[in-house]
């Protein structure tokens, strides 16, 4: 679930309104978000590298705000302001709409098919940047980049001071060793062979040059007049970076996805046009690909579903009128209204809301409107019979058994998938060599066993292992458990119908000591006395007697 | 068990007087130790309401050492004066005796002897008086005689000043008859014996009674895991419920019941080498039911269904990746295909069983864990009706104080984080995860379009460490637990909510 800081008094007042800080939680739990923490960046600092490089660094109170994780609209400051004022019927929708002239193109080369074959564009005209805006704007990119974005791998955002480059920009993938420029808070140019290599001790920057670096080809997009842009997905140009006083900013999304790009792109321009000359307006770009075809960017696209009222109520569990749902709809940023033909409801997707694919993600947000808390809670009048599933009830039956019997129950990971039970015994004892002799342990748990009939190639099998730790072997306890199990389990000392069991040659046992257990004719463990190398190599000093058997044949 | 005789002797003593005896005058009056008495008393309090004993303590003075040798042999300065001849000693002689230093000074300002110092042969001391009275000695045998009140304070502690005498703080008992007084001892029994039973007479022993303030002996017992007793108490909640258990008993997975099948796209950070175990043999799975395979690549890829899909080129290869299932939801939705297969009847499923992700280790985070997860399928299934049955679940672990937060989760929608009031900790806490499964999840499976499934999950580790106050998951399962830990987990009873828990 990513997490957004943004500061408090900033908040409020684009709210409209202060809260204290119960307030504000409440609200964050209603809508589905959660005041994670609330701290400022002197604490941060402080807590991370010591006081002393704390003083001197801001006090302004900061919330921290943890967003799910398809809520990509509500990563910055600006996107939550508009969700949660609409949530709490401030405000009404926002409005994106598209100038007449597509004025910039990219043209898209077939280079870069193999490394990144996608590339979005679009412009924001006359913004106008504040410190706070500027820093919102940079963060809500490396949020992205963290999330939708998988860490560069899908998606790259590069922004640039449309001023100072000229298009149409062409997007292609080059050698290496043919690329060429200065980039981003560098002095002077490289390759880009130089930057990976420089890169390779970047903090930051080490983590995406993977993404490219066993390419042949590495994409890179130029101006009209050849200068580098960005050398997607790793870095920008110096030459079009942008600043405080960047009035055009040039946005290009590259991607190995091409839907994700498109939604990126969406989220980039519908959360700070409004900082624009003529707020929500962006300014389009079209994308010539290789074959000729042209696509218009940003895409911006407002999607229109219908669906009943009767919908809803039944899948919530409410009963509320037409307008009533469309009203609660609208809250949520999903402009609704009763069209009139029945209960028929006509919802508005905006380009904002990539999370909303189906119906169901609708009639979440009117549950969500409506307040979870608010739904009357009922009983499914399903009627069923309970099963247990016959292996579990077996364990059970068995455990509380093997306990009266005097053996206690050891519980050790699975995560090894190993194939025995016997080494996390003898671990449990090692570690608890201080309490009094004897030990009697044992487990039942499932081991995991190679198996070609399964379709994963692999099944589990549930064993029952126990052992007996004193002075002296003490066969005859765990040769006397073994009695007890088959007692339990209904199975006769027999040869042929019964069990019995037959000297064994096994590593793991002193010589001669060691046993199969055959039940009607079919062996299913061993047990016996550990070899000393054995109980040495688990640190432990006394004779240890031991039994693993399978329990899946007595179901 | 004190001799008999001192016994009886002692409740000869205490009969002989109306409002009872103290212990010390008694040793003293026997000649024997103050302990032995003491000892008597317990014995005969150990037979029952024989005598009662009151503790009492006193402050009386006592000789010390050097105090009991002057009391013997007469005082330093009474010894100097009877050591010196009418001729005289010479000081330095004197000087030579142990108590000749401190006799000296003391004699002298008795003014009981004087020195010639301009003898010949070096300084001389004689005899001032012809005879002394030794008062001190006096005194000190006054008090060895248990006579001190005849003297008077201030010479006490002028003889305390001089390290003679000292003050002590002597505890003793105030002895009484009690309720069953006598003078003679009946030998007590210790234990009930076959014999007795046989015979009957336990009729006319006494026995010893015991002593109930002492721990009994533990029991040679086995012990089930605390972990697992919380488990057995989960299983039953679901089954009293009428849940049936699914069979959960395969770790390994593939990607695609895991992933894929419930939704979860392929570049889903879930799904990433980070948070998920891959296998390396066997990698891949085979055999999956092909129709529905192409359904859910189709659903992933395109949509379909009412959705819009995730719009992306889903490939087989991630879907046959094999895995250590991260969640029990992948055998959910084994057990939700099986069911569409066939003519559809509503079911209620549960299971408890181990799952394994890889996370950062810390505290509370081990890299498996158990999951718990209920599931409900039937026709026309509510929002409404999840929070009730979540509000009957945890109704049965005694928490009743439920509210939901919207969440997120690729293949729930609604879903919902459940949250219950901790009394302990005054605020809200998460206790699981629930919502209802996603069309693009069960349509594709087959299942008929008005059937709505809801589920829930939790940890068992979680609950279980509130339940045993255990802070470090360390401590609660793996091979570093310590068994008198389990030895003396207390049995696992949830129950309704006016217990407190």
């Amino acid at each position: 679930m990513p997490t957004v800081g943004v500061k408090r008094d900033l908040l409020f007042k684009a709210l409209g309104r202060s809260y204290t800080d119960e307030e504000f939680d409440e609200l964050c739990f209603e809508f589905g978000l959660e005041l994670d923490e609330i701290t400022s960046e002197k604490e941060i600092i402080s807590r991370e590298q010591g006081d002393t490089k704390a003083s001197g660094a801001s006090d302004v109170i900061l919330y921290k705000i943890d967003v799910p994780a398809n809520r990509y609209d509500l990563l910055c400051l600006e996107g939550l302001v508009r969700g949660l004022q609409v949530f709490k019927n401030k405000c009404n929708r926002y409005q994106c709409d598209l100038p007449v002239d597509p004025m910039f193109a990219a043209l898209h080369s077939p280079q870069t098919e193999a490394v990144r074959p996608h590339a979005v564009a679009a412009v924001l005209r006359n913004i106008t940047f504040t410190q706070e805006r500027y820093d919102s704007f940079i963060e809500l990119q490396e949020k992205l980049h963290q999330n939708i974005c998988r860490k560069r791998s899908l998606v790259a955002i590069g922004t640039h001071d449309l001023d100072t480059i000229s298009g149409p920009f062409t997007y292609t993938a080059k050698r290496p060793g043919d690329i060429s420029f200065k980039p981003l808070n560098q002095t002077k140019e490289y390759t880009a062979t130089q930057l990976m290599s420089l890169y390779k001790t970047d903090s930051h920057l080490r983590h995406y040059l993977h993404i490219i670096e066993d390419k042949p080809l590495y994409p890179v997009i130029y101006d009209s007049n050849g200068v580098v842009l960005s050398m997607p997905p790793i870095i920008n140009g110096d030459h079009s970076k942008i600043s405080l006083k960047t009035k055009n900013v040039f946005i290009e999304c590259t991607a190995t996805d091409q839907t994700k790009a498109k939604t990126v792109l969406d989220m980039m321009v519908t959360m700070f046009s409004e900082y624009c000359a003529q707020p929500f307006t962006v300014e389009e770009a079209e994308v010539v690909y290789p074959d000729g075809k042209t696509c218009i960017y940003p895409e911006l696209a407002y999607r229109k579903e219908k669906l009943s009222g009767k919908f809803i109520n039944q899948k919530v569990g409410i009963n509320e009128s037409t307008e009533k749902i469309a009203h609660l709809l609208t809250r949520m940023c999903l402009l609704s209204q009763a069209t009139g033909a029945g209960d028929e409801i006509e919802v508005e997707i905006p380009p904002t809301r990539s999370d909303i694919i189906h119906a169901c993600d609708i009639m979440e947000d009117a549950a969500i409107a409506y307040g979870f808390n608010n739904i009357t809670r009922t009983t499914p009048r399903t009627y069923t019979v309970a099963n247990q599933f016959p292996l579990n009830k077996l364990t059970e039956l068995l455990r509380q058994d093997l306990a009266a019997a005097g053996f206690t129950e050891a519980l050790n990971f699975a995560l090894v998938a190993r194939t025995t039970l016997l080494p996390g015994l003898l671990k449990t004892i090692a570690a608890n060599r201080k309490m009094p002799l004897p030990l009697k342990l044992f487990e039942i748990s499932d081991v995991v066993l190679k198996d070609e009939t399964k379709d994963v190639g692999a099944r589990n099998s549930r064993r029952f292992c126990a052992v007996y730790y004193n002075k002296s072997p003490g066969f005859e306890v765990i040769h006397g458990l073994l009695d007890r199990t088959m007692q339990l389990l209904e199975v006769k000392p027999a040869r042929g119908e019964g069990y019995h069991i037959q000297t064994a040659d096994d590593s793991t046992f002193f010589p001669g000591r060691c046993a199969d257990i055959f039940v009607r004719g079919k062996n299913v463990g061993r047990l016996g006395v550990l070899h000393p190398d054995v109980i040495n190599r688990f640190e432990l000093t006394m004779p240890c007697s031991a039994l693993e058997m399978d329990i899946e044949p007595f179901l | 068990m004190a001799d008999t005789g001192v016994l009886e002797t002692l409740l000869q003593r205490v009969e002989k007087v109306d409002d009872g005896v103290d212990s010390l005058a008694v040793a003293t009056s026997l000649g024997v130790d103050h302990q032995v008495i003491v000892g008597a008393v317990k014995s005969l309090q150990a037979l029952g309401d024989v005598i009662s004993a009151e503790l009492r303590s006193s402050k009386h003075w006592e000789l010390t050492e050097e105090g009991t040798e002057i009391a013997e042999q007469g005082s330093h300065e009474s010894r100097v004066f009877s050591c010196i001849p009418q001729e005289g000693l010479a000081q330095s002689e004197l000087m030579k005796l142990p108590f000749g230093k401190i006799g000296f000074s003391k004699a002298m300002s008795s003014k009981w002897i004087r020195v010639d110092k301009a003898h010949e042969g070096g300084p001389r001391i004689f005899r001032t008086v012809e005879s002394i009275d030794d008062q001190v000695r006096e005194k000190l045998l006054l008090v060895q005689k248990g006579h001190s009140t005849q003297l008077e304070e201030k010479e006490k502690n002028e003889l305390k000043k001089r390290k003679l005498l000292s003050e002590v703080t002597v505890k003793s008992y105030w002895i009484t008859k009690g309720n069953s007084f006598s003078t003679t001892i009946t030998k007590q029994e210790t234990e009930l014996t076959p014999e007795m039973i046989a015979s009957g007479n336990w009729k006319e022993k006494k026995f010893k009674p015991y002593n109930f303030e002492a721990m009994g002996v533990a029991p040679d017992c086995g012990h089930l895991h605390p972990l697992m007793k919380v488990r057995t108490q989960f299983r039953q909640i679901f089954l009293e419920m009428g849940f049936t258990e699914m069979p959960t008993n395969n770790f390994i997975e593939s990607s695609f019941w895991n992933f894929d099948s419930l939704f979860q796209p392929q570049q889903h950070p879930a799904r990433d080498q980070h948070d998920t175990f891959f296998l390396s043999d066997p990698a891949h799975a085979h055999e999956f039911p092909q129709d529905y395979l192409e359904r859910v690549k189709k659903v992933h890829s395109e949509g379909g269904y009412g959705s819009q899909g995730y719009k992306y080129d889903w490939k087989i290869e991630e879907a046959q990746k094999n895995i250590l299932r991260t969640h029990t939801t992948a055998v959910s939705a084994r057990m939700l295909y099986k069911l569409a297969q066939q003519k559809f009847t509503p079911v209620k499923y549960f299971s408890i069983d181990r799952v394994f992700r890889n996370e950062t280790l810390d505290a509370t985070h081990l890299a498996e864990f158990h999951q718990i997860e209920g599931v409900v399928a039937d026709y026309g299934l509510t929002l409404g009706d999840l929070m009730g049955v979540l509000h009957q679940f945890f109704t049965k672990l005694g928490i009743t104080k439920l509210r939901f937060k919207p969440a997120y989760n690729p293949y729930t929608e609604p879903s919902m984080e459940v949250f219950s009031y901790h009394e302990g900790l005054k605020k809200w806490v998460e206790v699981g995860n629930s919502g209802v499964f996603r069309p693009e999840m069960l349509l594709p499976m087959g299942l008929p379009e008005d059937v709505s499934v809801i589920a829930w999950g939790l940890s068992l580790e979680r609950p279980t460490m509130i339940k045993y106050g255990i802070n470090n998951i360390r401590e609660l399962v793996g091979h570093k637990v310590n068994l008198q830990m389990v030895y003396d987990s207390p049995i696992c009873r949830s129950g309704p909510p006016t217990q407190t828990e």
